[in-house]
């Protein structure tokens, strides 16, 4: 993350994201498939690390194997050169400066934690009359001979992060063209280097 | 850093060459754009630098504190801010540290900085 600062001296944090050059590896229409979707790949993977049908797949699509493939569905065609196998899409042909997107991402893997990080529970609340180490303990869990069990869904402690998480409405502050890199207002979830979905 | 970090931040750097170098213990002499409706004036604020954060990122600022009627007053300036119109070294201080929060608990002489020659 980094920040820049607006016309009116607002500093505003946002995050850089590499978008592209994606390459189209297969459309999907109503006829075959039943539903309409494009499938990009991106990032570049060593031909010896690439299984045989995966190799085929790229070969269809006339490109190099990449490491992420992805599906998009009902993809909007707003980019000069449309949408067929083996064309190769870049940020500034797909999104515009003041867009909003939908970044999602593998968020950061936090280990095992308790109820106030994991859930945001409040804790006890004191540490003194009479509260002996259970400042972040749960509480009750349930109710005593009836139902005389631990409902399913109760919130508890356990691992934390590392699941997929969108962030809604993150506005393009900015694109360098040339570079494929976008600025993209907030923080976007996942480590450094990470790779996210970007939707508009 | 990021490369990629790096590239961004590098055409927002070249804004920080219009100000002379200062470091904590200067004197220094900010002029502030104050938007006031449609109006825009300058404001000065004159103090002493007591700390630089975020050296070298797009998020640095300085921390600028001043005496006045006898009330001590902090103001923070981001200093890639575009509303900085510009900044005066008036006196280079001596000083030990980077971070002269020590000069807060002091008041009159005690509160002096040495000057550098």
């Amino acid at each position: 993350m980094t920040s820049i600062y607006s016309a009116d001296g607002q500093n505003v944090a946002c995050t850089v994201v590499e978008a592209g050059p994606c390459v189209i590896t297969q459309v999907k229409d109503e006829a075959t498939d039943g539903y309409r979707a494009v499938q990009l790949a991106y990032g570049e993977k060593k031909e010896k690390h690439t299984t045989r049908a995966l190799a085929g797949h790229f070969a269809k699509a006339n490109t190099t194997p990449k490491k992420k493939v992805v599906e998009f569905r009902d993809f909007r065609v707003e980019f000069e050169g449309g949408v067929s196998i083996g064309n190769i899409i870049k940020a500034g042909e797909v999104f515009i400066e003041g867009d909003f997107v939908d970044a999602i991402g593998t968020s950061k893997g936090k280990g095992f934690q308790g109820v106030v990080k994991r859930h945001g529970f409040a804790g006890v609340g004191e540490a003194t009359h009479g509260q002996h180490n259970r400042l972040r303990a749960p509480g009750s869990i349930g109710a005593c001979s009836f139902p005389s069990r631990v409902f399913k869904g109760q919130r508890m402690a356990g691992r934390t992060g590392g699941r997929r998480v969108k962030m809604v409405n993150l506005r393009i502050l900015k694109i360098y063209p040339e570079q494929n890199l976008m600025l993209v207002s907030g923080s976007i979830p996942g480590a450094k280097n990470s790779y996210v979905i970007l939707e508009k | 850093m990021s490369e990629l970090i790096k590239f961004v931040e590098k055409e927002y750097q070249e804004a920080r060459a219009k100000f002379p170098s200062f470091k904590s213990g200067d004197t220094v002499n900010v002029h502030v754009k104050i938007r006031e409706g449609n109006k825009e004036r300058i404001q000065q604020f004159q103090g002493t630098v007591i700390q630089r954060k975020n050296a070298g990122t797009n998020g640095e600022t300085f921390t600028v504190r001043k005496v006045s009627n006898s009330v001590g007053v902090e103001r923070i300036f981001p200093i890639l801010s575009p509303n900085l119109e510009k900044i005066e070294l008036v006196r280079k201080g001596r000083v030990r540290r980077a971070r002269l929060y020590y000069l807060r608990g002091r008041q009159g002489k005690a509160a002096r900085i040495k000057e550098l020659v």
